[in-house]
């Protein structure tokens, strides 16, 4: 499997190559659906110049990354294609790893299930033989790494790479039953951009699963293992940002990013929900619906982790895909790590049922995008409407692809329990309705 | 969401879309062409009216005394532009300087990437000359600009009535605007040159020395075309760059100071007529309409205006007709006209925003906006989206009612056919496809030497005949090409191919209809049915026939003539064929000279994706 692992790692590092080369790549920069304040490299070069001059890179507003990026392009900035690109092989690759550790184990837990004659008979359709999982790590990795929100993200020297590699980092820790790693990669990306905050959810259910600790409030061992993880969780976030502060000096970062983030200042149009919505609103409602807005992100994370506990994988997924909907400044390079996510489930597609509808939507949605933003900002003939209602409608249609994917999985867990062929009490075939 | 949700009802309504298919599409397609056509009927449009407040309720006086004077001047300016042989630099700066503006020049420079032979010009150089009547009353930070074209032929009227116009602005006092007179040679190259050096970038690739003076930020402008002393009607030309329009309140009001003035007024050379209910007067309606709808699709700017839309800048072309009616206007009247639009666009506070920017006009009273006319381009597209629900299912139904109803054997059935069609046989037609259009895009213009050497050609024709040959070529390539890496084509990979084709030309159309309605109207109108109707299984030789009268190529051949129809000057098919190539060539040129989006657009993204269909038609 590495061969072709390889080979697909040099068709993507080729095409960014020859893209960065190409006059697309300041185009492609500019766009707002693929930067966003937060991430783009303009930003980035402007608060390394302010750093050069000895001025703090968060005075005035214009640069809201974390410090550590800024450092670390600080050393690496001549090259930066590099990084950028590297980052994304590392993404690719820290998913493929995991992806395929994920599938022995899943493998393993059905062949025991199996064993001990767990699944209805007529079920035998829905287990999953090792020839169709053979690929699907290296479709995650095509995924990732062939999507075209991916490079584009790349080509633009968005810093959602970087993210997206720490979140995946984080992931194949997890996976791996590392609990120290997976804690710091889970620091390192609530520190980029705080929303990863929610994946802890996952990951504890995930590690405890691994260690076989029950999920039980009334356990010491349960509460134990959460006191361990958040100690560890909360002692690297306390190190990474004494760090920060030790290297800039002064605490200036903190609202820069952090406020940044949670009080959306800054309402250029993007790919999300909030700019037009807190453009429109009287100013004396800002801070409810941003508390409204922003508590979204992290409200689902309850009843999804109680849905989905003995499916921590699922719910990584589940969260991702919620984060890059709902959180204040989504680019494309934040969707792309979940539509990663896309083969794993591949199993589920005979329970998907609007799935082509919305691919369709998502399709034309992202053709519509630049279609709509010229003729808003240089045609000057259409108004920032026409761009929200598309942006409304791709919002839309992520949401469906979710819940749909949610209702599938589920779904098949039923039918795992309780067999393929559900029969009515009086005997004739019944179907499962959702309403 | 319970028609998403609940499986029967899902059931039934993907039952009723598969078995009536054809004749809901039959019907879609019926009824977008009906609803296009009722456009243009009076009682469905909206009367014109003045959104912009500014313009609206403010009275302006028109004064304008000096049409004789300006026409005098005129014939001076004509003569010297005889004596020099072009532009008289040296004597409209003195003339300009002489009535009290900040004159200018800019000189600029092209050369074509392959000679136009409808206007005999190769390697261009030319000079503009401006001058900025400085705004009294204002900061100076917003600018209005009214062009004469300097032509070879005659447009000598108009610049001695810019220049009349031009002395008694002077004299006013009420001018919260600057207002920049430009008298631009070679017409469309030079506002280009001038407008680029206005706005600092250079988009074409053109040489041109930067502007000196500069006035504020160009909130409108008229260009103004008279080629006699005495007019009997005027005529609005609105279609811009890209078929773009400038907004409706522009037009508005040049209609309600005709109106106001008593001057005949016309579009697309139509005269409004108020028989809307009888026949003739219905078809004259469309005619006009008809007549916007080609002239818009063709994406080239129908006067010197068409350029500034890209700024967003409102503007419009105004004519002067003469076409030996009694009713004559002299060139007072139109001075008096141009007077009172510039004295209200000088009222503006912003830009014109509140009326509408995308509109078809059946008359100049009369308008149809996007809300009446997206639907008939939505019924068309609807074709689509059914054909792609009609494959998918053909290609899912098993499974989706299988999974639906939880039919074992429907399931068990699904499972075993369930062999997916190579990534292969999809991608190869799709790159190959491409390609063939990128060679149509390149080719033409690296050719020409090549072709000009080996054959009895001159430039122009050895570029249009190289894009008619790629063109001609690819419809012998592809059709071959997914058999040598996938093998034989099975049944389930053309389905999938016309999935994607489907879906292409869809997203395509969508964008370009949100762009350039006409266009993608037009383009609608023959690639849906092709799009719905082909399929390996039908007779080739006829239905080849119909996918080749359908291609855009073809499209392009039939508008020409129905444009010369439109026009009321029906021509030859001999005729028509030359008319064709040049058209060919002016299409190619646009592109190259100012960045129209029509020529790359069919050949990079329509003829690859018609060539897709091709390809179907011919899977094996």
């Amino acid at each position: 499997m590495a061969a072709p692992l390889t080979l697909l790692l040099l068709v993507a590092v080729t095409i960014r190559a020859a893209l960065f080369r190409s006059s697309l790549s300041e185009l492609i920069a500019e766009r707002v659906e693929v930067v966003s304040p937060l991430t783009a490299w303009k930003r980035v070069i402007e608060g390394l110049a302010l750093l050069d001059l000895g001025v703090s890179p968060y005075s005035g507003d214009v640069f809201h990354e974390t410090p550590l990026i800024i450092y670390l392009f600080h050393f690496v900035v001549d090259y930066a294609e590099i990084t950028f690109m590297l980052a994304d092989v590392i993404t690719a690759v820290a998913l493929y790893l995991a992806v395929k550790d994920y599938n022995k184990q899943v493998f393993r837990k059905q062949k025991f299930a199996l064993e001990a004659d767990r699944y209805p008979l007529d079920c035998l359709e829905l287990i999953r033989s090792p020839k169709e999982m053979y690929y699907i790590p290296l479709k995650v990795a095509m995924f990732y790494l062939l999507n075209p929100f991916t490079i584009l993200s790349c080509v633009a020297k968005s810093t959602c790479g970087l993210n997206n590699a720490v979140i995946a980092l984080f992931i194949l820790s997890t996976i791996k039953g590392n609990v120290l790693l997976s804690a710091i990669f889970l620091s390192l990306a609530t520190y980029q951009s705080i929303y990863p905050l929610t994946l802890c959810a996952p990951a504890l259910l995930y590690l405890m699963q691994r260690q076989y600790i029950p999920v039980n409030f009334r356990r010491a061992s349960f509460w134990w293992f959460i006191v361990q993880y958040a100690f560890m969780y909360l002692g690297s976030l306390f190190v990474i940002i004494c760090l920060s502060f030790f290297l800039l000096g002064s605490w200036d970062y903190l609202p820069s990013v952090y406020g940044f983030i949670l009080s959306v200042p800054d309402l250029t149009p993007n790919i999300g929900l909030f700019w037009y919505f807190f453009a429109e609103m009287f100013e004396h409602f800002r801070l409810f619906f941003l508390c409204v807005f922003q508590i979204n992100v992290f409200f689902y994370t309850i009843p999804l982790s109680i849905k989905l506990k003995e499916h921590p994988v699922f719910l990584i997924f589940m969260q991702l895909a919620v984060i890059s909907i709902f959180k204040s400044y989504p680019t494309v390079g934040d969707i792309a790590l979940y539509l990663a996510f896309l083969p794993v489930w591949s199993h589920l597609h005979r329970f998907l049922r609007n799935i082509f509808l919305v691919s369709c939507v998502l399709l034309a949605c992202s053709a519509l995008f630049p279609v709509l933003w010229h003729l808003w900002i240089y045609a000057g003939s259409a108004n920032s409407n026409f761009y929200y209602a598309i942006t409304l409608l791709f919002n839309v249609a992520q949401i469906l692809l979710v819940s749909d994917y949610f209702y599938a999985f589920l779904r098949r867990e039923h039918h795992l329990t309780y067999g393929l062929y559900l029969k009515r009490k009086d005997g004739s075939e019944a179907t499962l309705v959702l309403k | 969401m319970g028609l998403l949700s609940d499986p029967n009802r899902r059931r039934a309504l993907i039952s009723l879309l598969t078995r009536l298919n054809t004749p809901i599409c039959l019907v879609c397609y019926m009824a977008g062409v009906a609803w296009f056509m009722g456009l243009a009927f009076e009682p469905f449009t909206l009367r014109t009216y003045m959104s912009e407040n500014a313009m609206g309720s403010t009275m302006v006086e028109e004064r304008f005394p000096a049409g004789e004077r300006a026409l005098a001047t005129g014939r001076e300016f004509a003569a010297h532009k005889k004596k020099v042989g072009g532009m008289p630099v040296d004597w409209l700066v003195k003339t300009m300087q002489a009535r009290g503006l900040e004159v200018f020049t800019q000189s600029f420079s092209r050369t074509l990437p392959f000679p136009d032979e409808n206007k005999e010009r190769y390697m261009v150089k030319g000079t503009n000359v401006y001058g900025i009547l400085r705004a009294p009353r204002a900061p100076r930070t917003e600018a209005l600009v009214l062009s004469a074209p300097c032509s070879p032929g005659d447009n000598n009227q108009a610049v001695g009535l810019l220049l009349g116009l031009a002395q008694y602005f002077r004299n006013q006092i009420y001018w919260a605007k600057d207002i920049i007179f430009l008298v631009n040679e070679h017409d469309l190259i030079g506002m280009q040159a001038w407008l680029e050096g206005y706005h600092h970038t250079n988009t074409t690739g053109m040489d041109w020395s930067p502007l000196q003076g500069r006035g504020g930020s160009i909130q409108a402008a008229l260009s103004l075309e008279l080629s006699s002393d005495v007019i009997t009607s005027l005529d609005l030309v609105l279609e811009g760059l890209n078929g773009q329009l400038p907004n409706l309140d522009l037009a508005n009001l040049f209609y309600a100071f005709c109106q106001k003035i008593g001057v005949l007024c016309t579009i697309q050379g139509k005269l409004q007529r108020n028989d809307w209910d009888s026949v003739s007067g219905y078809s004259h309606a469309v005619q006009t309409m008809m007549l916007m709808v080609m002239k818009q699709a063709s994406g080239r700017p129908w006067g010197d205006h068409g350029l500034f839309l890209r700024y967003h800048i409102e503007a419009a072309t105004i004519k002067g007709i003469n076409s030996f009616r009694q009713y004559k206007t002299d060139a007072t009247t139109i001075g008096r006209l141009l007077e009172g639009m510039y004295r209200k666009l000088n009222n503006l506070l912003e830009r014109l925003h509140q009326s509408y920017f995308f509109y078809l006009m059946p008359s100049l009273s009369h308008f149809v906006s996007i809300g009446y006319y997206m639907p008939a381009f939505g019924l068309l597209t609807v074709i689509l989206l059914l054909r792609e629900t009609h494959i998918f299912t053909g290609r899912y139904l098993s499974i989706y009612s299988a999974c639906i109803g939880n039919s074992p054997l429907l399931i068990k059935y699904v499972s075993s056919q369930q062999s997916s069609p190579g990534v292969l046989s999809v991608l190869t037609p799709l790159v190959i496809s491409h390609l063939t259009g990128v060679a149509l895009y390149t080719l033409p213009i690296r050719f020409q030497e090549m072709a000009v050497e080996h054959f009895p050609v001159s430039e122009t024709e050895a570029v249009v005949l190289t894009a008619i040959a790629v063109y001609t070529a690819g419809l012998a390539l592809p059709h071959n090409t997914h058999r040598f890496l996938s093998g034989e084509g099975t049944e389930q990979g053309w389905r999938v191919l016309k999935l994607v084709a489907v879906l292409y030309l869809a997203v395509l159309l969508g964008c370009t209809a949100l762009i350039n309605f006409s266009l993608g109207f037009i383009l609608a109108l023959t690639l849906v049915p092709v799009a719905a109707f082909v399929t390996p299984h039908i007779p080739k030789v006829l239905s080849a026939f119909i996918l080749v009268i359908l291609s855009p190529a073809c499209t392009l051949l039939f508008s020409v003539f129905f444009f010369q129809e439109l026009q009321e000057m029906p021509v030859s098919f001999q005729d028509g064929w030359l008319l064709y190539l040049s058209v060919i060539s002016q299409g190619i040129l646009d592109h190259f000279l100012y960045g129209s989006l029509v020529y790359p657009l069919i050949a990079l993204l329509v003829y690859p994706c018609w060539l897709l269909f091709w390809n179907i038609l011919f899977w094996k």
